[in-house]
């Protein structure tokens, strides 16, 4: 029998597919049933399941010891989860949208990310900050930032972001098993992606780039939000004799050279697509690590295609902002080939 | 429109008392009993070795202080004058609690049981923390102020949920009690319920920024109120006081009471660190006054009165003191053997691979003849 709320706790929809959400919250509740030491707390994590629902049904079915709505303070939530952490405990821990981490800065860069160095290994903080990120869906200001270089450029930090359901359950368990304090940015316009899943599911490890799609002309090298509109370059590149390569980062920090040098030495060309604005972006420190180490396959500079750099726009403007498959083909033309 | 009244709150606050709570007066005499703010008078024996403490941390503060002065530290914030709040934050905690100190709290981790020159090799400048704050129960002492305090939070709510009884105290200074994580420290605390106590040493500057520049309230204990919790303006250079409140608070916590609130009320007579110059903020003449409430001669005189403490015992705590001091010198006076390729060991609990190049590029600096290497960053 499946009446609609066993549905989701299955993290399946009406139609047997997973969304990104229901993945990530499946995800969590694999977790909560491992370990006995993972908790979840954050603003409105509780009984209305976070404000994208991934936290559906947590709080219900492991009560508030496990699953609860902290007080209103994202500097708060990370201090007393560094605390827990301290103490035994696996916090998974929510800043309800990516602008709203900034009053946390502070106890993530200094105190979440160097607790270990400190201490010279004596102090594990195994927490996961879950980070719905990115535009697209039209939120007012504060709702759409990109904040990935901040937790990027942060030694300590380990920096994911996946692009798909499979990866976004699959991380989120590594995560919340990896003993370091892990930044796990959730683009909120993939929350409604669906795959036909059947969870658990094991992805490719998550410190590894991905190549989603094999081409042999270029390679455009996406990350969260921005791997479906490489895809879409792709085939719109396809049905222009175009082979296009694409390459899923997956994972911010630590960089897979590996895995994206291997790419580039067989395309001899690469892009990098984010929605963050592109001074002193990730595309930049992509574009300097490519180039240092795979300076003579390349055939062109590597060319960036990004968010502009004005803060993100109104609404009804972020269509003119956001990078769109349209420009990343126009940007490869700018190459000679 | 409905105008329900609102249920009344868990919470359990009281408002301070007017004047700060006292057991010893200046001059060493028993304070009148209204002065006592409900509490007791703890044993005559406990205060005995309160004095023992206090003396020896203040002998090991000025020895670290001149040690400071002459080049061998890179800096020291001393916590003189400050030392009945500091051993009292120490002795109030059971073996098993956790006290979250900042960098000024060196004295109240040395009574902890922390090796002298580990907590002193951060000031030097060898390793950020070079203590294992789990063999103490002593976090890293914090720089960036009040953070800590949001740790002691976590952490104790970890342990009541984890059925422990640990009690997590929190220090911080008037200055860090107006930063935002002090604030939503107290909030949390007190809606979780947690067993903390949070220590402001008011020491009347936030390096030159007076206390008028840094509040409104009447006093920082009022703050309490607000958070739903108990609040106590105390006496800071009253070793009684501050050991019978903070006794008193523990075991609230410990008893499921949930968290207080607890200004001392003192001063820093040194500078703020070596690298200061107070008299562009303030007085001799303050600094004077304040010392005439010094905590140890005032807990002297008390002692004395009572005859529980005479020449022998001065002897011993000056063999004691002398002995710290000496042992200090020595290990501040050694030069330590300091691995660089250390830098990259405690960064990630699993091996990274832009990491391990980096450490093989300073390893081959390193082994190098003529080493691409500065003469040290700034001292
Ligand atoms: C977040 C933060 N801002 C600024 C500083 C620089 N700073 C170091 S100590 C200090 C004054 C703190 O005063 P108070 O909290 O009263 O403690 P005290 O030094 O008097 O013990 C300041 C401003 C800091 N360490 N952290």
């Amino acid at each position: 029998m499946s009446t609609p709320s066993t549905r989701a706790a299955e993290g399946r929809t009406a139609s047997g597919q997973v969304t990104m959400a229901a993945a990530l919250g499946q995800a969590l509740r694999h977790s909560l049933e491992d370990d006995p030491n993972v908790v979840i707390f954050g603003e409105d994590v509780g009984p209305l399941g976070g404000v994208f629902r991934v936290t559906d049904g947590l709080a219900r079915d492991f009560g508030d010891q496990r699953v609860w709505d902290s007080p209103l303070a994202e500097a708060g939530i990370v201090g007393t989860a560094i605390g827990m952490a301290m103490n035994g405990m696996r916090p998974v821990i929510e800043m309800q949208f990516d602008a709203f981490s900034y009053p946390a800065f502070e106890q993530i860069t200094s105190h979440l990310a160097k607790q270990r160095n400190r201490t010279r290994g004596a102090v594990r903080l195994p927490i996961v900050v879950r980070v719905p990120y990115a535009g697209g869906i039209g939120g007012v200001e504060h709702h759409s930032d990109s904040s990935e270089v901040y937790w990027a450029h942060t030694p300590g930090l380990t920096v994911m972001t996946p692009s798909n359901p499979a990866d976004a359950y699959s991380m989120l368990r590594e995560a919340i098993a990896l003993d370091d304090p892990v930044m796990f940015l959730e683009p909120k316009s993939r929350y409604w992606t669906k795959a036909d899943l059947d969870l658990p599911v094991q992805a490719a490890p998550s410190n590894r780039a991905a190549v989603v799609r094999e081409g042999t002309d270029v390679t455009l090298l996406a990350y969260g939000p921005t791997v479906a509109t490489a895809i879409e370059a792709a085939d719109l590149g396809a049905d222009e004799g175009l082979s296009v390569e694409v390459v899923d980062l997956r994972s911010l920090s630590p960089f897979d050279d590996e895995t994206i040098g291997a790419s580039v030495r067989k395309t001899n060309r690469a892009a990098v697509i984010h929605e963050a604005h592109q001074f002193c972006g990730y595309g930049a420190e992509v574009a300097a690590r490519v180039t240092e180490r795979e300076f003579f396959s390349l055939a062109a500079p590597i060319l960036r295609i990004t968010g502009f750099d004005v803060p993100y726009p109104s609404p009804k403007l972020e269509r003119y902002y956001l990078p769109t498959a349209e420009r990343v083909l126009a940007a490869l033309d700018t190459w000679e080939w | 429109m409905s105008h329900d009244v609102v249920p009344p709150r868990p919470g359990t606050a009281t408002l301070p008392t007017e004047q700060p709570i006292r057991f010893i007066e200046p001059n060493g005499e028993l304070a009148p009993g209204d002065a006592h703010g409900g509490f007791a008078l703890p044993p005559i024996a406990d205060l005995v070795d309160m004095h023992r403490r206090m003396s020896v941390a203040r002998r090991f503060d000025t020895q670290v202080t001149a040690l400071t002065r002459q080049g061998r530290l890179a800096t020291y914030p001393s916590a003189l004058g400050q030392e009945a709040a500091e051993i009292a934050a120490s002795r109030a905690l059971l073996p098993g609690d956790w006290l979250f100190p900042t960098y000024r709290d060196t004295i109240a981790l040395l009574d902890r049981g922390v090796n002298a020159e580990s907590i002193l090799s951060f000031f030097r400048g060898d390793w950020h923390m070079a203590f294992d704050p789990y063999e103490h129960a002593v976090a890293p002492q914090s720089t960036p102020l009040a953070t800590q305090a949001l740790h002691a939070v976590g952490f104790a709510t970890a342990a009541t949920r984890r059925g422990e009884d640990t009690v997590c105290l929190a220090m911080l200074g008037d200055g860090a009690s107006s930063e935002g994580d002090a604030h939503e420290a107290f909030n949390f605390a007190s809606v979780w319920n947690a067993p903390v106590v949070f220590l402001i040493q008011n020491n009347q500057y936030a390096i030159s920024t007076p206390t008028r520049r840094q509040f409104a309230a009447r006093t920082l204990a009022d703050r309490a109120v607000g958070y739903g919790m108990p609040g106590h303006y105390v006496d800071g250079n009253d070793a009684a006081a501050m050991l019978a409140v903070l006794r008193d608070a523990v075991a609230h916590a410990r008893a499921g009471g949930g968290p207080t609130l607890v200004e001392a009320y003192t001063y820093r007579i040194e500078s703020h660190t070596n690298s200061d110059d107070p008299t562009r903020y303030r007085e001799d003449d303050e600094r004077r006054s304040w010392q005439e409430r010094d905590p140890i001669a005032r807990l002297e005189k008390f002692l004395e009165a009572r005859e529980a403490f005479g020449d022998e015992d001065r002897l011993r705590v000056q063999e004691e003191s002398e002995h710290l001091a000496a042992s200090t010198r020595d290990a501040m006076n050694a030069t330590p053997e300091l691995d660089p390729l250390e830098i990259f060991d405690h960064v990630y609990s699993a091996e990274r691979t832009s990491l391990l190049e980096q450490r093989a590029f300073l390893e081959a600096e390193l082994a190098s003849a003529e080493p691409a290497i500065g003469s040290g960053g700034a001292r």
